[in-house]
């Protein structure tokens, strides 16, 4: 029973964080139409259960690398709402100070090394990261999330690679949305993914990236064996993202993507499987689940009062942190 | 020829549409090209089917490599990349191979290729990644590159960097891509190497590159009003460089600012300026000035972002300090 509690807490953990995520990334086009929100965001929509799965089976001192699709991974790893919603606003209260934005969250205290502009970038300082933890003898684990377009990129295959050889404790977690913006992958994709991962030599398994306990599950058993010196290992985490690309694709019909579907997989939303079994299986009742609800709409109401307080960074501090050391007139100002 | 009113994107369309209706050994290369988010490969899978427009996973360093061999083998490859920053996972392929083979071959190929470059000095939040604007890291390697800002220029020189024998890269202004203005209907290649006075004028002259063309003729409005005339200059075309044209609007004025949105150290102002100074020391009353951008990545926060790109303000500043010189 104290094992079973153990678990409904975990898994009523990852609905909150889920949520947590939907709300945040639902917020963004009415905040970009305000002009609040500097630009355009790719959402997380539908995903939720791959990274709040996945994080959840980690410690706070490991850490992830993401993508251009990173508030996800971020809110999962731990980030705040309210430095993420200011950091998006551009303030100087931000995880960057204003300086990344949407695509470039990171805050290396939480062990998140950064989404990241450029697909497939991030995997490589996943295994940079996770060799230098096993060369200190540091039971740490890193964590690579990326989508399908990113498993033809090179760079991330010379990281598959790299991670087999050095048997470094990495979790590459791919999450296949079945889509890189208009191209579907099975147009540029002989074989599957996942055979591809295990010919580098990775336990390489497919998940249900719709299912939060079992990318959890999948994802403990990965995390435990690279924890264990026992190397790296590959998700490959079947998702979809309910909304387009990004939020610039409102209103557009690219006509890439049937509507059932995308009808037939917003069906399958993982928060709402995940809070639905809870409540089938007699762990919550109807009425907790609406206060774990409100209590989040309370999170994200505080969040974003933050970010909308906070200040923009000054005008003259754009050129602050380029360099650990700055000599004179260095970096260059454009005008002087 | 008649002409009407296209976007600069449009205009670069139809470029493709009429070079490859014209020449079957042109091949189109991308990412998203059937459905591209800004337009510009729109309807070319229609027109040339999937064997000629070719839709690539995210695997820009084989997509500028495979254009490289077609063209050993006789294609006209054009390749599109969506975003400037993508020309770095590139950088192999384009600089160690394509900008070399040429020469270290012996002169056994050249290689017609095209590099479009989408969104270059992107702005609005874009930040550190989709912001770049890094024509000089393709000049300092020696490829050909040209820069339009209108859409009747936009067309002119697409084709003209498609009939090129050397591989030769369109950037593609961010401020200038939705720019509506008149398109001739037949197909005409503009000279590369020719650049244009956009504004006559006697006190400076303002060489603007790229998409600063457009705001800087504002500016320079605004300031006849207070009786400086700048003249303003176009380059247009990179590599090759308007030499000629460029020292002869620095000549008649004797003073120089340059307005370039790449960076500023071993910048494309900054061989602009040293050209000037080689060549034009003479005629010159005042020192040479440059507004670049900043030598940090385009910061996310707009008031930041506005810090460290050229703008009007910057240039009324610059032109005053060059008008205190009295050649
Ligand atoms: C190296 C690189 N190429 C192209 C792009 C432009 N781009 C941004 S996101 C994207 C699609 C990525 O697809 P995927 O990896 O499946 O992630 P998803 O958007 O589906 O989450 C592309 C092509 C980029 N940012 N980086
Ligand atoms: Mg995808």
């Amino acid at each position: 029973m104290a094992d079973n509690r153990a678990a409904i807490d975990r898994d009523i953990a990852m609905y909150r964080r889920m949520r947590l995520i939907r709300r945040f990334e639902e917020w963004q086009p009415a905040l970009i139409d305000a002009g609040e929100i500097i630009g355009h965001t790719h959402q997380y929509i539908g995903q939720e259960a791959v990274a709040v799965g996945v994080c959840q089976a980690l410690n706070a001192d490991d850490v992830v690398t993401s993508t251009h699709r990173g508030h996800g991974h971020v809110l999962a790893k731990g980030a705040d709402a309210g430095r993420s919603f200011a950091e998006l606003m551009g303030k100087e209260t931000g995880y960057n100070k204003g300086r990344g934005g949407s695509m470039h969250l990171a805050d290396l205290s939480l062990g998140i090394y950064g989404a990241n502009g450029i697909v497939g970038a991030g995997a490589p300082m996943a295994v940079g990261a996770a060799a230098t933890f096993q060369r200190r003898g540091e039971p740490r684990v890193a964590v690579a999330f990326f989508g399908d377009g990113a498993i033809n990129q090179g760079v991330l295959l010379e990281s598959l690679n790299l991670a087999a050889v050095w048997r470094v404790p990495v979790v590459f977690v791919c999450e296949n949305n079945q889509y890189a913006v208009t191209t579907a992958i099975r147009d540029v994709l002989a074989a599957p993914i996942v055979g591809r991962a295990a010919s580098f030599g990775l336990a390489a398994e497919a998940v249900d990236g719709m299912d939060a306990r079992a990318v959890h599950n999948a994802a403990e058993r990965a995390v435990a064996r690279a924890r264990a010196g026992g190397g790296a290992s590959f998700l490959e985490c079947a998702t979809y993202r309910f909304e387009g690309h990004f939020t610039a694709e409102r209103g557009k019909d690219f006509g890439y993507r049937p509507a059932d579907e995308v009808a037939a997989w917003r069906r399958r939303c993982p928060i709402v499987a995940l809070g639905d079994a809870l409540q089938g299986e007699g762990a919550w009742t109807a009425a907790e689940r609406a206060t774990a609800d409100a209590e989040v709409e309370a999170e994200i109401e505080r969040a974003l009062a933050f970010a909308r307080a906070s200040a923009y960074p000054p005008a003259d501090s754009a050129h602050d942190f380029m360099y650990a050391r700055s000599y004179p007139e260095t970096p260059a100002r454009g005008w002087e | 020829m008649a002409a009407r009113t296209l976007t600069l994107l449009q205009a670069m369309n139809e470029a493709f549409r009429q070079e490859m209706a014209r020449d079957p050994e042109i091949v189109y290369v991308g990412e998203d090209v059937r459905a591209p988010a800004r337009g510009e490969s729109a309807g070319l899978i229609d027109a040339f089917g999937p064997a000629r427009v070719i839709d690539m996973p995210i695997s820009e360093a084989a997509m500028a490599g495979v254009a490289t061999g077609a063209a050993m083998a006789g294609a006209r490859p054009i390749v599109a990349f969506q975003v400037t920053s993508l020309l770095f996972p590139a950088f192999d392929q384009l600089v160690n191979q394509a900008a070399k083979l040429p020469h270290m071959l012996g002169g056994q190929t050249h290689l017609p290729v095209t590099y479009i470059v989408l969104g270059s000095g992107a702005r609005d939040g874009r930040a550190g990644q989709h912001s770049d604007a890094p024509h000089a890291h393709l000049l300092h390697a020696g490829i050909k590159c040209v820069m339009p800002t209108t859409p009747h220029d936009a067309k002119g020189l697409t084709i003209a960097a498609i009939r090129e024998d050397d591989p030769v890269a369109v950037f593609v202004p961010a401020l200038a891509a939705g720019r509506q203005g008149p398109v001739p209907e037949d197909a005409y290649a503009l000279p590369l190497g020719r650049g244009a006075v956009r504004r006559p004028g006697r006190d400076v002259s303002v060489i603007a590159v790229g998409h600063h063309v457009h705001w800087v003729l504002a500016a320079a409005a605004e300031l006849a009003k207070t009786g400086i005339e700048l003249e303003v200059w176009e380059p247009l075309s990179l590599l090759p460089l308007d030499r000629e044209g460029l020292l002869a609007s620095v000549g008649r004025t004797g003073r120089a600012i340059i307005v370039d949105d790449g960076n500023r150290t071993c910048g494309f102002a900054g061989e602009l300026s040293a050209l000037l100074a080689e060549r034009c020391f003479g005629r010159l009353k005042a020192p040479i000035k440059r507004l670049t951008r900043s030598d940090i990545p385009i910061p996310y926060s707009r008031g930041i972002e506005q810090t460290a790109v050229p703008d009007a303000g910057k240039l009324k500043a610059a032109v005053e300090q060059v008008m205190q010189w009295r050649g």
